[in-house]
């Protein structure tokens, strides 16, 4: 067996038993990646040299990929945008810092520009291939990292995720995906897309190394005001622990129309295995669910329009060579280093945030959103978690979606609604299609309950076995 | 849902894109299937419902007026784009045109 | 119709820096000039990524001029963004306060020709500053300098009280002087850290109703107002009584052509976008928290005034200018503390000192000397030291010398007052040897004689002779 076919775990028993250091993780990894990447397209920057280079001062590092919207000092930070080409942050991102002294870079991760799509196609740079089919998206935004560690190519991986960016493409290549709390991990350094509903999180092989990733990113941060102030914790303890009387709600929105009968058989199948593992499992009602996904496109549009404001051409970023003047600076220097999904967003967010229709939708959003919000906090006072498809289909062909924007922000529907009540998802794989491609489930917890989530998960993977069964098959 | 082109020209110029007539069309008519679904949220009943104005539930998150200076500023003028094969004073400063 | 028949209505938007020593969202000094794009870092130079944490201190201050201003403090007061594009707003958004400021609802008192007025204060809230862009002279472009960017400012909003070019210079000159007593700005005009946006509308006098508004932003200076305000006021009622209607806009004052000029961008209406800042939380200002405010205010004008008053006996157009300005009063209760004599410093500070500032174009916080000097330079006076011509002399050179104490500067200069009865008499003898006429003037009843007798011996001995033993012994020679 490859070094790389191991989760960071397993290769964490052999680093602590000193049958291998990082320089043989590392070199599994290049060589993975020298084998793969040409197909799969997941990364954007690669550090082969740099990487082994820093196994000679950290011997029991693991190495990791990093989606390319957070910074990094000295190793470019693109976004997957024109606008950010040759962008070398100044700073680490407060994740980074947290991660530096036991991990070594790979490189940097394909994304959807600015983490504003659900394929990766809109990556200014290059499509990433979904492994299990290369002719299928990865899904997005995060999908250079989902990608990569389906294939090998990175033992984990940190994504970002605003409406289900690392969730749904963690689904549609079969490995686990978290989005921990808001508030739990810090911002700072998050190129920010939509500021009240980005986290950063894992994206690893299994439900193990998903708890240990983010025992390493969570944690307070006074440099970011919306960081959390509770206790650190260990998220590993949670594993193994039994999920006997776990009452899970399976809310009946997410089974309606719109949803894969494939997708949504696989799903009642996880429901009968906790059923049978012990679980409580009882059908609920999230009624916000039929407005979740306006009010998202709304208050993530407008956060984004201001947030990206700051992309002028003027202290670093792209800039037009053919400007007379200060206005024109900032308009062509935005229009030609912007992407048409990432101009769209602006346009969409300055359009509700604009004088007459701010109270309409940007405020209404804001008060649907104390719904979604009360809709969740009922039901967790019921149920320990909640059990949904991850998206309503499984990874679809390369160019088949993107030309028609709505139908595209449709796919979100089982996803938003997490991030606008700021609670913890996991996506996990459940079983692959007919046509093999994976199916993954999300568990919803509450609050900071992030130890559940890990619990329930472990259980259903130990029973499950999904990774022995399956593997990406790089179809062509 | 209607939104006509010049409310998308003065929408692109409040975030200073400078559209070309191609994508004024195709982004009116995308604004507008966005906007029609957007409106779903009209008919939740919002009476006596506060906004969520932040996301945090935290209030108070103060720093301490202490200066702590950033150790690399060299780093944060290096992406400027004016700044490169040129050097007329003040050479610090983020330059504009001409 | 003319001039008199209108009545000029003004409000008045002042910026405040606050003299904290950090930014208000990040860790760097807020200290004025140095090179370009050196008290920077990520956050105020808005890297992607960067976010902002609110400085404590900002929140303290203004809380404190909110109180200083008798302002409602809010309860619940949140951050909002302000969105706009130009090149010294890193951000393209400002951090501000937009429905839920921190103060509300205060007032200020002025004194007017009238009497004393209440002007109203609709709100105080706290924002970031912008950078600095300047324009190159030879055209090799514009350069954009982020050092001021982040520093933290307090917007004060008046309500349309202020009637007139002098209320708003009284009200303008009324907060820099609290905002001074209470240590949160240290107001110094010409670097920009107090500045004011003038909004100013006319109406025939009667009319309940306000006419349209004009603004004029940033503005610096007591004079620039009082003449941007003249010349605005005049403007629009040249267009009324000229059947035209004022424009609402925005308007560069031009102090050098003593002309406004609309700023407007016909092409693109402002639209700011304002929303609730999502990178920073709710800010609860408990009762406590106010309570303890409270304690650090020190003893505004108002009281100190009343107090000069009453325990100084001071005549209230006095105690006012003395209180218009913290360095005024600070100098005058330090000068009286060593001294013991309020009457003297009151006058010294009064006069001779504000006719040095006006003539030679100095702000009070200017003044070089402490009160200490002032103190000392009276008991010279008192003790017969020095002459108080003398003294007229000494305090120019306490303003310009390096030397500030008046005893050192003295003795430098020989100008210790002759006080020896030989020498004095040595005097009187050798004027009316050379005065003879005023002699004969003097026994026929011209007592103004005696006055040009002593002016002469005082041009003699250069201003030194005693003037009391002077006085004296020519009265005795005259009527021997």
């Amino acid at each position: 067996m490859e070094l790389y076919e191991l989760t960071v775990h397993e290769l964490q028993e052999k680093l602590d038993k000193k049958e291998i250091n990082s320089q043989d993780i590392v070199k599994s990894y290049i060589n993975r990646i020298d084998e793969k990447e040409l197909e799969i397209n997941a990364f954007i920057t690669t550090r082969k040299e740099a990487a082994l280079n820093e196994t000679m001062q950290k011997e029991n590092a693991i190495p990791i990929g990093i989606k390319d919207n957070i910074c990094t000092k000295g190793i470019k930070t693109t976004c997957a945008s024109k606008m950010l080409e040759n962008f070398v942050s100044p700073y680490d991102a407060t994740v980074m810092e947290n991660l530096n002294n036991d991990s070594i870079i790979l490189g940097k991760l394909n994304m959807d520009e600015f983490a504003m799509g659900a394929a990766t196609e809109y990556s200014a740079f290059k499509k990433t291939r979904n492994p299990w089919n290369l002719n299928k998206v990865p899904g997005g935004s995060s999908g250079g990292s989902a990608a990569a560690v389906a294939a090998n190519m990175v033992p984990w991986a940190l994504g970002s995720d605003t409406g289900g960016s690392i969730r749904q493409p963690a689904s549609f290549c079969g490995v686990v995906g978290l989005k921990p709390t808001y508030g739990l991990v810090s911002r700072y350094g998050l190129v920010a897309f939509a500021s009240s509903l980005d986290q950063i999180g894992p994206i690893t092989k299994d439900v193990t190394d998903c708890a240990i990733l983010l025992n390493k990113i969570a944690g307070t941060d006074e440099k970011d005001s919306t960081s959390s102030n509770i206790e650190k914790r260990d998220y590993t303890k949670a594993i193994g622990k039994s999920i006997k009387d776990l009452k899970i709600g399976l809310p009946k929105e997410y089974f309606g129309e719109g949803i894969n009968e494939e997708v949504k058989k696989a799903i009642l199948d996880v429901a009968k295995k906790y059923e049978q593992m012990g679980a409580i499992v009882e059908e609920c009602s999230l009624e916000t669910t039929d407005y979740a996904l306006a009010t998202y496109y709304i208050i993530a549009c407008a956060e984004a329009s201001s947030n990206l404001g700051r992309f002028d051409g003027i202290r670093y970023g792209y800039r037009s060579s053919n400007f007379n003047n200060l206005k024109e600076i900032y308009s062509k220097s935005r229009s030609e280093g912007f992407g048409p999904e990432v101009k769209r967003r602006i346009i969409l967010g300055t359009y509700v945030l604009s004088s007459g229709y701010y109270d309409a939708y940007y405020k209404k959003a804001q008060k649907v959103r104390t719904l979604v919000k009360q809709d969740f906090k009922r039901l967790f006072e019921k149920y320990d978690v909640l059990l949904t498809p991850t998206s309503p289909t499984v990874a679809f062909d390369i160019g088949t979606k993107s030309n028609n924007p709505l139908e595209m922000y449709l796919a979100d529907i089982c996803t938003v609604s997490v991030n606008i009540a700021g609670v913890p998802a996991i996506s996990l794989p459940a079983t692959i299609n007919s046509e093999g491609m994976p199916i993954g489930f999300q568990l919803i917890g509450n609050h900071f309950a992030e130890e559940t989530l890990f619990s329930a998960a472990y259980a259903f993977e130990q029973e499950n076995k999904f990774r022995e069964k399956y593997k990406p098959e790089f179809k062509k | 849902m209607n939104i006509s082109r010049d409310e998308i020209i003065h929408i692109s110029k409040l975030a200073r894109l400078n559209l070309t007539g191609e994508e004024i069309e195709k982004y009116t008519k995308d604004l507008e299937d966005i906007i029609g679904f957007a409106n779903t949220i009209n008919g939740v009943d919002t009476e006596n419902i506060d906004e969520s104005i932040t996301a945090t539930e935290q209030s108070n998150v103060f720093r301490k007026d202490e200066v702590k200076e950033f150790d690399d500023k060299e780093a944060l003028l290096s992406n400027a784009p004016s700044m490169e094969g040129r050097n007329v004073p003040p050479s610090k400063c983020f330059i504009i045109g001409r | 119709m003319s001039r008199e028949d209108y009545e000029v209505v003004m409000g008045l938007e002042i910026h405040a820096e606050l003299s904290t020593k950090t930014k208000i969202f990040c860790s760097c000094p807020t200290d004025f000039g140095g090179e370009p794009n050196t008290h920077c870092c990520p956050v105020c130079m808005a890297m992607p990524g960067a976010l902002p944490v609110l400085n404590e201190k900002v929140v303290e201050y203004a809380v404190k001029a909110g109180l200083a201003m008798n302002c409602e403090i809010a309860e619940n007061c949140k951050n909002d963004r302000k969105n706009y594009f130009y090149p010294d707003l890193p951000k393209s958004y400002q951090i501000s306060q937009f429905d839920k400021p921190l103060c509300n609802h205060g007032y200020v008192e002025i004194d007017t020709k009238d009497g004393k007025k209440k002007i109203r204060i609709l709100r105080i809230h706290i924002e970031e500053d912008a950078g600095k862009l300047n324009h190159d002279e030879y055209g090799r472009g514009s350069f954009v300098d982020l050092n001021r960017a982040g520093v933290p400012l307090i917007e004060i909003v008046s309500e349309p009280d202020i009637r007139g070019p002098e209320e708003a210079d009284a009200y303008f000159k009324k907060i820099k002087s609290i905002l001074e007593y209470i240590e949160v700005s240290d107001c110094k005009m010409q670097e920009g850290s107090l500045r004011a946006d003038v909004n100013v509308s006319v109406r025939k006098k009667g009319d309940p109703k306000l006419g349209t508004r004009t603004e004029m932003k940033n503005m610096n200076s007591f004079r620039a107002i009082q003449n941007a305000v003249n010349y605005e006021a005049q403007r629009q009622i040249e267009v009324i009584e000229s059947g035209g209607k004022v424009e609402q806009e925005t308007l560069r004052w031009d102090e050098l052509q003593g002309k406004t000029f609309s700023m407007r961008d016909k092409e693109d209406a402002q639209d700011y976008r304002y929303f609730p800042e999502p990178d920073l939380g709710m800010i609860h200002i408990s009762k406590e928290y106010i309570e303890n405010v409270k304690k650090t205010l020190p003893e505004l004008p108002e009281s100190r005034k009343k107090r000069y008053i009453e325990e100084y006996k001071l005549p209230e157009y006095d105690a006012n200018i003395l209180t218009s300005s913290k360095y005024f009063s600070n100098l005058f209760e330090g000068a009286v503390e060593k001294c013991g004599s309020a009457k003297a410093v009151s006058n010294w500070i009064m006069s001779d000192i504000t006719g040095y500032l006006n003539e030679n174009e100095i702000e009070p916080e200017k003044i070089p000397f402490t009160a200490e000097n002032l103190a000392e330079l009276i008991t010279l006076i008192d003790k017969g030291t020095i002459s108080s011509s003398i003294a007229k002399k000494v305090l120019p050179e306490m303003f310009e010398g390096e030397e500030k104490s008046p005893r050192e500067i003295i003795e430098k200069n020989g100008w210790v007052q002759i006080s020896d009865e030989g020498a004095i008499k040595e005097v009187v003898a050798k004027v009316l040897e050379a005065n003879p006429q005023s002699i004969i003037d003097y026994k026929a009843g011209k007592d103004r004689a005696l006055g040009f007798l002593v002016g002469q011996a005082m041009k003699e001995t250069k201003g030194k002779a005693n003037p009391g033993m002077l006085n004296k012994m020519f009265l005795e020679e005259l009527n021997k």
